[in-house]
């Protein structure tokens, strides 16, 4: 449907087309058209609309220049960080923003350039952007997928956003990601983990660096079988959520593979502050391993109460008394105090990795070093991926040549790239999925320091981690094509 | 006019009048100056105003009328949302039959709660709507995950089946619409340094807040408003007179339920995606502090209530340190710092503490809500007036 | 029998903390007719007491070690307690390990001195005022007090352990005659739960045993008459106020090697413990103590997982549809007065 006005040429000067690609859009003649001030924030769709507004189909009219939502106009760029900084994840939210602001001083040649200087791509050079300087907006998800869509569309249709990036939470991530691929933006994941944000709710415009549920229980398994034995009775709580659902099927079926028998799964709710009526039958369930799909806060005390209840004194079926905690973050460790001493999980990046892992994880010092300077403390792994995501983003700009999110998704889709600190990673085309090597760690028993929480029992290199871009786990969604917006 | 007397029309002309000049009003900034940050004249900040102001209208229609308060109005707005999506997922993406199933749904959804919770008063009437929302969120999140998506939420997708609706062109996506008309289209004004932003979304969803604004005007004019308020001032008596009460508040709490499904329908109209946490209990009290915030009881306060806290909500959460610094730029760097220390605190992510802190003033200084602060602006200019037009005529009394 | 034992076990747990909340809530409802929703930032700010008091007692200065190096290879900065140059290691350690119940004496009077102020410089006002206004600036102060703790401490939890000597768990199993090990109950709950028992019996023996006690409790039930007996009722309402905000924070230190604080967690226990009071009726004392125990042990019970089996769900919704059922068949709660709150 198309929409025209009388044509009066003072007001026609007045006015800009700025319509989307379907329906309602004002068009003017070219004729009438204001080239006054190019420097707009990218949502006007300035001029060069041109004669095209007679014959072609209305989504190519919208904007001649760029054809995409929120085309950067003038010398800088606008990137949209999303993160929670309120609610029970604003310490994560805080470090998440603590790297971007990290990115962006590193992109715009200030700094020491971090990670920049070990990244396997060399597009990037320090001058922002395809040479426009890059300027953030913050907002706060509040770790809820409205608030959070609320946030990400005042950056979208107030600030210009040609990208959003962070989160903490699954929910969150899916939402925004949507919102991303109706607006024609794209969505850089912050920290989601579950299997439905690549999985059955993947969308073109959105990416994921963050690794998740399936690859967690896969690095997992083989670890546990040899640290523990193969013949162990696996007793699972799990958070009654989307994320807790995935988590513990993942880890089940690959235990399970490796002759684990799991002899019951409880879901406990998102809102439990108290475990101890999950936790105290789990003895007498002949259960000899308590699994905690459990995040955040329900993570800390679920561990925390399991501590208290001795489970970890015990010994079932003459064999000691372990728990597993399949998604492990440093803020969570230091949470749990002295309880996570022992206990084994996944993380996706740990800020020792390459110290103790050798140059395979090259970029981690670069980064711990200018985040370390800069803050006083090392970095988390959300603050990691943040950060990661941010330059992949902006170097797939680069070689895109073009802000144009079809432009970035393709030069995204089947990227593989070395020194961000996993090793050699691949973004999936399948399903904009990064594969690399999960760390399977275990909260250290004497640390050295406040920071020194966690050491990395081993890593899982990626072949062992990659699945079928098919599997069951991870089925009932489709890509999509991109879609540039406007 | 419309059936109003002078006043309400008046204040139907003036609401009216804000709604359609919204993006105006709120965009009083100039693109690129420091203030540019408080401009909330962007398409869904502006849909959020008057959806909220929806939510809250029909709240108030229960809770300023009869007096019964409700801690458990979010399940409605959340059910209506949950059918507005499902609408879209399954028949068409024209928001017509989405925002009609969301008030039917909520309308039947309530009369089973209101049912239950209004044959007790008072706090124990709260106490039961609040143990239904809670309820409707926590299965929502979790059990009925296949129905509501629970964490996730529920968003249309191009593979949904949409009987009604030709098969999209690949690379579209599903957008919401009234015959075609896509509620996401907005055109845009330029007059100097000021952008202004006509979304149709905001303008269909303004006009259904205006047509409920003026039904709660009836309804507040009408007998059966007169009803509730005497429910509200003594419903023992009422009770004495022979008089069954229970069928018009049970009417006032599902037509509040109506409001909040239509609520719900739109929200998903302007931006298609449910998340259960818009059950939660907290979404409840916000409607609740909207109205009394704005002053309950009264026709506009829920309105104003709704938008002063959506506007802190967006606002000021965006502010950040680099923004400070640019507003305090021209200071010299010492003095740049300390005022940076001292207003950080309450921006940005400190905006929860800002938002308590307003409550708190609120309340203390004006017991009314906002509709009193204005009236006390408003007295204070027309006596001013009146004492400059006859000086020494009158004597106003000794305070 | 030994499952259904220790869920009875877990439920009084679970229910002496609703039970304190609500006798705090239930406390300030009763006397001064003010519905508090900043009693849950009470609770809170008890449980940051004990953190801010290890804080204190771990206060220290820096040495730097040469020997060690931190994350970026600089000599690590090692933080020596002054408390351990003060008493020495030993004894210094161990004086920090019972930092939680050490606490208590410092939480009692601050939490005596907040409420105070709380009531002379706020609650007092709003005395006349409808329930509505009180419930909105109660909520955003609590809204104020949970903030100025996260600009503080942070989001994060804050690990506030037990001391070392209650670490262990008793085994009732052992005890009862049942296998061993299988009835397990850590021993800080279980002085969570004797704790919790004092508090509510100093309570009552306060209201029923004192002279004060009386004149209170006169006051809740007509507080009129007793003002036009001369009595300065609002002062006694002042000093109960402080009783209360000292319950509700005793319950949050206690609570706080349980869960580790977060300074969210009084709008967590908040709604949970208005149910609480509401099922046990307003203005009734025991009626709240016996709905937060009542509640506490159905919560554990539904957490079954032989329960859950049967009803998915259940452990999710079970405290708000025994709410529901037991206003539907008692109007007033299980012993609330007539009249209160009705309105």
């Amino acid at each position: 449907m198309e929409f025209r006005f009388p044509v009066d040429t003072a007001f026609a000067h007045l006015c800009r087309t700025a319509g989307e690609e379907s329906a309602g859009v004002f068009t003017i003649r070219e004729e009438f058209m204001s080239f006054s001030n190019p420097t707009r924030r990218g949502l006007i769709k300035t001029g060069a609309i041109a004669s095209a507004s007679i014959a072609l189909p209305t989504y190519l009219r919208a904007d001649g220049h760029t054809g995409f939502t929120n085309a950067p106009q003038g010398d800088t760029v606008t990137l949209g960080f999303n993160v929670p900084q309120s609610g029970p994840y604003a310490d994560e939210g805080a470090d998440e923003l603590r790297a971007f602001e990290l990115a962006v001083e590193h992109l715009n040649g200030e700094g020491d350039g971090g990670m920049m200087q070990t990244f396997s791509s060399k597009a990037l050079d320090g001058t922002g952007i395809l040479g426009k300087k890059v300027q953030f907006v913050t907002g706060d998800t509040q770790t809820k997928s409205d608030a959070a869509r609320a946030s990400a569309k005042s950056m979208i249709e107030k600030d210009g956003a040609v990208m959003i990036s962070g989160g903490s939470s699954s929910g969150v991530a899916v939402a925004v990601q949507a919102l991303c691929q109706e607006a024609g933006i794209i969505f850089m994941a912050g920290l989601t983990h579950s299997n439905d944000t690549t999985g059955k709710d993947k969308r073109a415009n959105g990416f994921r660096h963050f690794f998740n549920s399936y690859m967690s229980g896969a690095a997992l398994a083989p670890i546990l079988a040899n640290e523990y034995g193969a013949d162990r009775k696996a007793y699972h709580l799990t958070a009654d959520y989307n994320w807790g659902y995935t988590t513990e099927e993942a880890v089940r079926s690959s235990t399970e593979a490796l002759g684990w028998e799991t002899v019951n799964a409880v879901k406990t709710p998102l809102t439990a502050t108290d475990f101890s009526a999950y936790i105290a039958p789990v003895i007498q369930s002949g259960a000899d391993v308590l699994v905690l799909n459990h995040y955040g806060g329900n993570m800390v005390n679920s561990l925390t109460n399991a501590v208290q209840f001795g489970l970890r004194g015990q010994t079932v079926n003459g064999k000691k008394f372990e728990i597993v905690v399949p998604l492990y973050s440093e803020l969570m460790a230091r949470g749990a105090g002295a309880n996570i001493k022992g206990i084994i999980g996944s993380q996706n990046w740990d800020w020792s990795l390459e110290d103790k892992l050798g140059a395979r994880y090259t970029g981690t010092n670069a980064f711990v070093q200018s985040f370390g300077t800069k803050y006083g403390f090392p970095p988390s792994q959300a603050a990691h991926t943040c950060y990661v995501q941010t330059l992949l983003y902006a170097d797939a700009v680069t070689r895109a040549g073009s802000f144009n999110p079809c432009a970035v998704v393709e030069a995204l889709a089947g990227f593989e790239f070395d020194g961000l600190g996993n090793g050699p990673t691949l973004y999936r085309a399948d399903d904009h999925q990064c594969f690399k090597d999960v760390l399977v760690v275990k909260g250290k028993e004497n640390p050295e320091n406040q920071y020194d929480l966690v050491e990395i029992v081993e890593v899982t290199p990626a072949e062992q981690v990659t699945y079928a871009p098919d599997h069951p786990q991870f089925s009932g969604g489709s890509l999509g094509t991109c879609n540039p917006g406007a | 006019m419309f059936g109003l007397n002078k006043k309400d029309g008046g204040l139907l002309l003036i609401v009216a009048f804000l709604a359609l000049a919204a993006p105006f009003i709120l965009n009083p900034f100039p693109e690129g100056s420091a203030m540019a940050q408080f401009n909330a004249g962007y398409p869904d900040l502006m849909q959020r105003l008057v959806i909220f102001g929806i939510f809250a209208i029909g709240f108030n229609i229960l809770f300023g009328l009869t007096g019964y308060l409700s801690f458990g109005h979010a399940a409605f707005l959340g059910v209506g949302s949950y059918a507005a999506i499902w609408m879209m997922k399954l028949l068409t993406m024209n928001v017509i039959p989405a925002i009609v199933v969301s008030i039917a749904i909520a309308g039947l959804f309530s009369l089973l709660v209101g049912w239950i919770s209004l044959r007790r008063s008072g706090i124990y009437f709260s106490i039961l709507t609040l143990a239904f929302a809670q309820m409707s969120y926590a299965l929502a999140y979790s059990v009925l995950t296949p129905i509501t998506g629970g964490e996730t939420g529920l968003q249309p997708k191009y593979n949904d089946p949409r009987i009604l609706d030709a098969a999209l062109e690949p690379g579209q996506s599903p957008r919401a619409n009234l015959f075609g008309l896509d509620m996401k289209a907005s055109s845009e004004l330029e007059i100097g340094n000021w952008i202004f932003t006509f979304n149709t979304g905001y303008y269909i969803a303004a006009i259904v807040m205006l047509l409920s604004f003026y039904l709660s005007i009836r309804i507040f004019r009408s007998p059966f408003g007169m009803m509730l308020r005497a429910v509200k001032s003594n419903q023992q008596r009422m009770n004495y007179t022979g008089l069954n009460t229970r069928p018009y508040t049970l009417a006032a709490f599902v037509i509040s339920g109506m409001y909040a499904g239509l609520a719900g329908g739109l929200l998903v109209a302007m931006d298609t995606q449910v998340g259960a946490e818009r059950m939660f209990w907290t979404a409840s009290g916000e409607v609740v502090l909207m109205t009394i915030l704005g002053g309950a009881g009264t026709l506009i306060g829920p309105v104003l209530g709704a938008g002063f806290i959506k506007y802190m909500e967006n606002i000021v959460s965006k502010i950040n340190k680099s923004v400070l610094e640019q507003w305090f730029a021209f200071m010299p760097d010492g003095i740049e710092d300390i005022m940076i220390t001292l207003i950080y605190p309450f921006v940005g992510k400190g905006w929860h503490l800002t938002l308590g802190l307003l409550f708190m003033l609120v309340v203390i200084f004006l017991p009314g809500g906002l509709v009193e602060g204005g009236q006390r602006i408003g007295k204070a200019f027309s006596r001013k007036k009146a004492s400059d037009d006859t000086t020494d005529a009158t004597k106003t009394p000794a305070e | 029998m030994d499952a259904i034992l220790l869920q009875i076990l877990n439920g009084l747990d679970k229910g002496s903390a609703y039970a304190l909340i609500a006798l705090g809530l239930t406390l300030i409802f009763g006397t001064l007719g003010v519905v508090n929703f900043a009693h849950g930032a009470l609770f809170m700010i008890g449980a940051f007491c004990a953190v801010t008091f290890s804080k204190m007692l771990s206060f220290s200065h820096i040495v730097v070690d040469e020997t060690k190096k931190d994350f970026l290879g600089n000599p690590l900065k090692v933080e020596v307690p002054y408390i351990h140059d003060l008493f020495g290691v030993t004894t210094g350690d161990a004086i920090i390990d019972w930092a939680v119940p050490l606490s208590i004496l410092f939480t009692i009077p601050v939490m005596i001195g907040i409420g105070f102020i709380m009531e002379r410089g706020l609650i007092k006002h709003f005395y006349h005022r409808p329930h509505a206004d009180q419930i909105l600036v109660t909520f955003g102060l609590a809204i104020v007090l949970q903030e100025v703790i996260k600009y503080f401490y942070g989001a994060n939890p804050i690990p506030t352990p037990a001391p070392a000597a209650f670490a262990g768990s008793f085994d009732f199993g052992a005890m009862l005659g049942f296998e061993a090990n299988n009835i397990i109950y850590p021993y800080w709950r279980l002085v969570y739960f004797a704790f919790a028992a004092v508090i509510i019996g100093a309570v009552f023996a306060f209201l029923q045993f004192t002279t004060f006690g009386m004149v209170v409790r006169a006051g809740m039930a007509d507080r009129e008459t007793v003002g036009l007996l001369g009595i300065d009722i609002d002062k006694r309402f002042t000093i109960m106020f402080g009783i209360a905000a000292a319950v509700a924070g005793l319950a949050g230190v206690m609570y706080a090697p349980i869960n580790s604080p977060n300074y969210h967690m009084g709008m967590d226990f908040l709604v949970l413990s208005f149910v609480v009071v509401v099922v046990g009726g307003m203005g009734s004392l025991p009626g709240a103590v016996l709905a937060g125990f009542l509640l506490g042990i159905l919560e554990s019970f539904a957490s079954m997982a032989v329960v859950l089996e049967f009803i998915p769900g259940i452990n999710q919704i079970i405290i708000y549809l025994v709410a529901i059922i037991i206003l539907l068949t008692r109007p007033r709660g299980l012993m609330g007065r007539k009249g209160v709150m009705e309105d």
